[in-house]
């Protein structure tokens, strides 16, 4: 009896989350899609105009240099994220109190928003008052107060500084979690044939954890291909646009220039490219269940 | 219970024979550990005594790393800002505790036939849920302003949490399902024979136990919520209806050209505790479902 009514009462309890997702997700997608075909303004007014914007975009050198900024800015931290959040991680593996007490502490800033963690490394970048600038000085590693945001070289280090001292707690969470998942007898064995440290972390805990160390790579990748936060409150896309990114130029046109058309046809383009990385990730949450 | 027991003696065993070797070891890397956590607190810490160093102190050139008086002047002056820090903060409870409420009302009962329930199209029911996944929210920020304008829900808390909503969808029924999975079937079995409806054992005997997953979730969707910030900036066009977040910005922004940079870090501080409060305080169930979200 509990098969037969299965199929539906199942569906009863999944129906209110499809429909949100039908109304929140689906429709406004399919509205997006529809809207990049048009000149649709936020002031009103809109008529098709077929692959124009589309066009437009790939013309576009500021879209383009925004896109090829972004994906500067993932190439560059994602490696310095997950090589730090390792040695974080192998760092602070075993759960000696010490250990553990380190390992709260240096995931804590995950927990702090963007926003206000940008607006916080902002301030300790202003070459006044900016206490990481004069503590470089103190410490004889700079001359002299560093202005970071007036060079494009400068101002995304500026920014990878701040986001990876706001984010290599979480990898390094996750990857403690799956080195002590690994079985204490591969180990032991390991000690008995006398492998030194580096050889267990080459052989042993770098292939064990391989699948926990992709996802979290495409955790990273995905959320800094959509940055925005970040630039909007400490670069404010420059020095003269050259730090915009994907989401920030996309913004910019849609809500500051009025052309949702445009921003649609972007978002379009960016939402494909973060389909085929999450696509991948879900794969291997998914998988995750039958090893 | 012995057997429990066994996994943890023989991880704490091959723990100790590879330190043991290296004795020294052991210090240093407790002593680089302790030094790199200072250094991830130090940004934190500086931002709380400029906070509560005097106005002028804390725009002074050269800086001071530690206030030399100590002054709630700071804070007096977030307090006042524009249309008061409890405007901003209020709107942001509100958004987050509406979030929370439409995170439990989809997720639960989604969680749960996912987990108790086999049918044809599951898995595929289950994968469009995770759609928020794949189409990122950035990109969908301009339809749904287009819609929350046509039905009203522009510069409204409900609209704002609508979008929170959708941030946390994926992850909160993902760990619901785990939740209700982890809830022996033969439990609603033995309710079954006693008479209990299905509606029931829904609500009477599997949902109780799934009160940690839900826990959670809401954490979550708390701090989600909280410190979101794109989504605000373009659904909330009022300054009476801004959030924390962006009242940050306003506040960076200033007046003249100058920042004030003590009411800054003193806004910061504020933004800041309820996220640290919910992490010293329930790091378990932060810790906990971040884990189920990711590795086993």
């Amino acid at each position: 009896m509990k098969r037969r009514n299965g199929n539906l009462l199942g569906l009863v309890y999944m129906a209110p989350a499809l429909l949100f997702v039908a109304v929140f997700v689906l429709y406004p997608f399919e509205q997006l899609i529809l809207t990049s075909f048009t000149s649709q303004s936020l002031l009103g007014g809109s008529r098709f105009i077929g692959l124009a914007n589309y066009l437009q975009a790939f013309h576009d050198p500021t879209f383009l240099r925004a896109l090829g900024f972004t994906i500067k800015y993932t190439v560059i931290i994602t490696p310095i994220l997950m090589i730090l959040g390792y040695l974080l991680a192998l760092l602070t593996a075993s759960n000696r109190p010490v250990l553990q007490f380190a390992r709260g502490v240096i995931f804590m800033p995950v927990v702090i928003g963007l926003g206000a963690s940008s607006l916080l490394w902002y301030w300790l970048f202003d070459q006044q008052v900016g206490l990481f600038d004069k503590a470089l000085v103190d410490l004889h590693i700079a001359s002299k107060m560093i202005v970071w945001w007036t060079d494009a070289n400068w101002a995304l280090s500026g920014v990878i500084i701040s986001v990876v001292w706001k984010v290599v707690g979480f990898g390094m969470l996750l990857f403690v979690a799956s080195i002590q998942a690994i079985s204490p007898d591969v180990i032991e064995a390991s000690l008995i044939d006398g492998a030194t440290y580096w050889q267990r972390v080459r052989m042993i805990y770098l292939p064990l954890t391989a699948r926990t160390i992709l996802l979290v790579t495409l955790i990273s990748a995905i959320g800094s291909m959509l940055a925005f936060d970040q630039f909007y409150i400490m670069t404010l896309g420059g020095p003269i646009g050259q730090t915009f990114t994907a989401v920030y130029w996309m913004y910019q046109s849609s809500f500051i220039s009025f052309k949702l058309g445009y921003g649609d046809a972007q978002a379009v383009i960016l939402t494909v490219i973060i389909m085929i990385g999450a696509a991948i990730q879900i794969a291997l949450t998914a998988k995750r269940g039958q090893a | 219970m012995s057997e429990l027991a066994l996994p943890a003696r023989r991880v704490a065993a091959s723990d100790s024979r590879a330190i043991r070797a290296a004795a020294p070891v052991r210090y240093l890397v407790a002593a680089v550990a302790l030094f790199i956590a200072a250094l991830m607190i130090a940004p934190v810490a500086l931002s709380f005594f400029a906070s509560i160093k005097p106005s002028a102190d804390a725009v002074a050139i050269p800086p001071t790393y530690l206030p030399r008086t100590l002054s709630l002047e700071n804070y007096w002056k977030i307090i006042h800002y524009q249309a008061g820090l409890w405007t901003y903060v209020s709107n942001s409870l509100i958004v987050a505790v509406m979030a929370i409420v439409f995170v439990l009302a989809l997720c639960v009962p989604a969680g749960y036939g996912l987990a108790r329930f086999k049918f044809r199209g599951k898995e595929v029911l289950f994968l469009m849920l995770l759609l928020p996944l794949m189409i990122p929210y950035q990109a969908l920020l301009s339809p749904l302003y287009l819609m929350f304008a046509k039905i009203g829900l522009a510069n409204t808390h409900f609209g704002l949490a609508i979008i929170h909503t959708m941030l946390q969808l994926p992850f909160s029924i993902y760990l619901m399902r785990n939740s209700f999975e982890g809830v022996p079937r033969e439990l609603e079995e033995a309710a079954r024979i006693d008479g209990a409806g299905s509606f029931q054992c829904f609500w009477r005997v599997s949902l109780p136990l799934t009160v940690p997953g839900m826990i959670t979730v809401a954490l979550f969707a708390f701090i989600t919520s909280w410190n979101e910030f794109l989504g605000a900036l373009v659904v909330m066009n009022r300054e009476t209806q801004f959030t924390v977040p962006i009242m940050l910005v306003g506040v960076r922004t200033g007046h003249m050209f100058s920042v004030d940079w003590g009411a800054l870090q003193a806004g910061i501080i504020v933004s800041i505790i309820p996220c640290l409060a919910i992490y010293l305080f329930l790091q378990k169930y932060y810790v906990s479902g971040l884990l189920s979200g990711a590795v086993k």
